[in-house]
């Protein structure tokens, strides 16, 4: 094979209504110190039995509180850990199963922009290098991985005769944020996942990457898991948002029925707790009582019921199930299944009293 | 590419020693002793092992004998050359060798982790346990005496300690994100250690290999002292500071002499390693 069609940009395969990705039931715990001999091992269930589809060319937001297992998942997608259990099928083919796709492949469709800048780039290469690595290691020439590294850094704004000679540490953060993107596109991904990429940026910056972000997926026809605990940034990107907690997707829907008509109270709870600019929707009381419960330990039934306002009998009992309420919006609720036994249940949307600022 | 780099920054490296100017005065130290160790057959003014009865523990300064002579009337000027050889050659030698060993051995345990990790670790930890004094003494006294044995002896005992901080570096290195970038980017093992981790551990083992090279050199001196180094007549800066010994009421200037050339060595190493160490930290 030649170098050329070595990094030859990905085809697209089944078509606009075959999702790009499809990652059923991912599953990794990890083992904790300390389980003696006598004692039994215990172990935290980061992702516990996450499955959700990413369409093609759309954006898909990932948030929820730190701990969750949003870093994990991404990471699991990556391959940069090996899950315990999980299937990912990329554009109809199943990765890293026989007849399928192999996980080098995979990984030249997928890409990952970290939220650490600075750690994210070796502190020994040139910038140019950096980006130039990549493709150097598939096999291009020296002189053509440096004139597509070129091209890239002058895309994402660092003018490569000025930039290219640089190292890490002689750039902001935001500067080095657009060279992990450039990097990230050395191989022209189909899939790019950007794990709280702005998350360690000044707003102003923050804005400018974004947009950057913006402006190469429609140039390029990219799709982006954005992983955020930042809601109005998910927002502003995202076309769908998934709401993780404690290792579990709570909810996921448009970001015009999440934002608008959220249907798990984990949701809702973490909207009201967006910092609003009008005084008038300010509040006092904390949206959330106390912190997450211990992921390695986690309740019984649902595991957001210790701090759910419509806990009920039901939801120590039963976990309860994605249960599509309106079509493509998911919710994790007993409240949303008419069949679930919660005495609460079904109640119309509107009766159900919204927490300030959402909905209006 | 990455060599192309790497080239650039070794430059800086030496932009930033020469403006340092701790590091420019060791350095030059270091470079006179080397240059009057290695040319000593052309610039020693007598012969070091002539001895004569007539002229024993002459003091400094005396005519002929600038820097006076030892307990046998051997000129100390040319001893104190000739010396440096045997010296420098026991302090660097072991050192380098335990540097290239050490860093391998190290670099694998940190980067495979897990089992091997373990294993390599706690077998070390058995050298570790030694004082260095006592392991030279004993491996050296194991394999009898004579220099190779000695260098075999100091190379055992530094091993240990350089694959700790090579171990240690690593294990931080490969947890980086650039590591992850770097895999996800389809590279392969040997590509990412040798691109990504092999030059961000290289700079810290190899200052710490820099710091090691004075104490290489005392330890050496200790064995030869003992019998299991270097013998009489041979000089060498350690062993002949314990044949003065005797001489210290006599003559303490003279019999000082070797220690002071350790002494002025080791610390031109030390501030050697430190401006190494500082101009190489390119986060600074």
């Amino acid at each position: 094979m030649s170098a050329d069609s070595v990094l030859a940009a990905p085809t697209d395969r089944g078509g606009p209504a075959q999702p790009l990705l499809r990652v059923s039931h991912l599953k990794k715990r990890f083992a904790l110190r300390g389980g003696g001999v006598l004692e039994a091992r215990k172990y935290l269930r980061a992702v516990d039995d996450v499955g959700f589809e990413i369409a093609k060319a759309e954006t898909l937001g990932m948030v929820g509180e730190s701990g969750c297992g949003k870093s994990t998942t991404a990471r699991l997608i990556a391959r940069l850990i090996e899950p315990d259990a999980g299937e990912l099928v990329f554009d109809g083919d199943a990765v890293g199963r026989f007849g399928g796709m192999a996980l080098k492949e995979f990984r030249r469709n997928l890409q990952m922009v970290f939220q650490d800048s600075a750690a994210s780039l070796n502190p020994r290469l040139a910038l140019l290098d950096a980006v130039a690595y990549g493709p150097r290691v598939h096999g291009l020439s020296a002189s053509a991985a440096r004139h597509r590294a070129a091209a890239l850094l002058d895309r994402v704004g660092l003018a490569p005769a000025q930039f290219g000679a640089r190292y890490p540490h002689e750039l902001s953060g935001g500067q080095r944020q657009r060279v992990n993107i450039a990097r990230a596109l050395a191989f022209e991904p189909r899939l790019v996942i950007l794990d709280e990429a702005v998350a360690a940026l000044d707003k102003s910056v923050q804005a400018q990457v974004l947009n950057l972000l913006q402006e190469l997926k429609v140039e390029r026809g990219l799709t982006y898991l954005f992983i955020s605990h930042d809601l109005q940034v998910v927002r502003y990107l995202a076309d769908r948002v998934l709401v993780m907690y404690l290792g579990r997707v709570v909810e996921i829907g448009t970001v015009a029925r999440l934002y608008g008509a959220a249907r798990h109270p984990y949701t809702r709870a973490l909207l009201s707790a967006v910092p609003s600019m009008d005084p008038s929707r300010r509040t006092e009381r904390s949206p959330l009582a106390g912190d997450p419960p211990n992921p390695i330990d986690p309740p019984s039934g649902c595991r957001f019921r210790d701090r759910c306002a419509h806990a009920a009998e039901v939801c120590a009992r039963i976990e309860p199930a994605l249960f599509e309420t309106v079509p493509g919006h998911l919710a994790a609720c007993h409240l949303d299944d008419p069949a679930s036994g919660h005495p609460e249940a079904r109640v119309p949307l509107a009766s159900i009293a919204m927490p300030d600022g959402v909905g209006a | 590419m990455p060599d192309a780099a790497g080239g650039g920054y070794w430059q800086g490296v030496a932009r930033a020693l020469r403006r340092d100017p701790a590091s420019l005065a060791s350095g030059v130290v270091v470079l006179l002793i080397f240059a009057l160790a290695a040319f000593a057959p052309w610039l020693a003014p007598a012969d070091p092992y002539k001895a004569s009865m007539l002229r024993r523990l002459l003091p400094i300064g005396s005519a002929g004998f600038p820097l006076g002579t030892d307990e046998l009337g051997r000129d100390m000027v040319s001893r104190l050359m000739y010396g440096g050889r045997l010296s420098l050659v026991m302090g660097v030698l072991p050192v380098l060798l335990a540097f290239v060993i050490g860093t391998s051995v190290g670099l694998f345990a940190g980067y495979v982790g897990g089992r091997w990790n373990m294993a390599i670790m706690r077998v070390l930890d058995v050298f570790y346990a030694f004082p260095s004094v006592l392991l030279a003494v004993a491996v050296s006294g194991a394999l009898g005496p004579g220099m190779s044995n000695s260098l075999i002896a100091l190379t055992l005992v530094f091993v240990p300690q350089i694959v700790r901080v090579a171990e240690s570096v690593t294990t931080q290195v490969r947890r980086l994100d650039y590591i992850d970038a770097a895999r996800m980017s389809g590279a392969g093992t040997l590509s990412i250690v040798r691109v990504h981790v092999l030059g961000n551990v290289l700079g810290p083992v190899f200052v710490y290999a820099t710091g090691l090279v004075s104490v290489c050199m005392i330890l050496a001196s200790g064995l030869s002292f003992l019998g299991l180094g270097v013998k009489p007549p041979e000089p060498e800066w350690g062993l002949m500071l314990n044949t003065l010994r005797s001489a210290i009421y006599v003559n303490p200037w003279v019999a000082a002499l070797p220690g002071a050339m350790i002494f002025a060595t080791s610390i031109a190493f030390n501030l050697l390693a430190d401006g190494v160490r500082s101009a190489m930290d390119i986060r600074r």
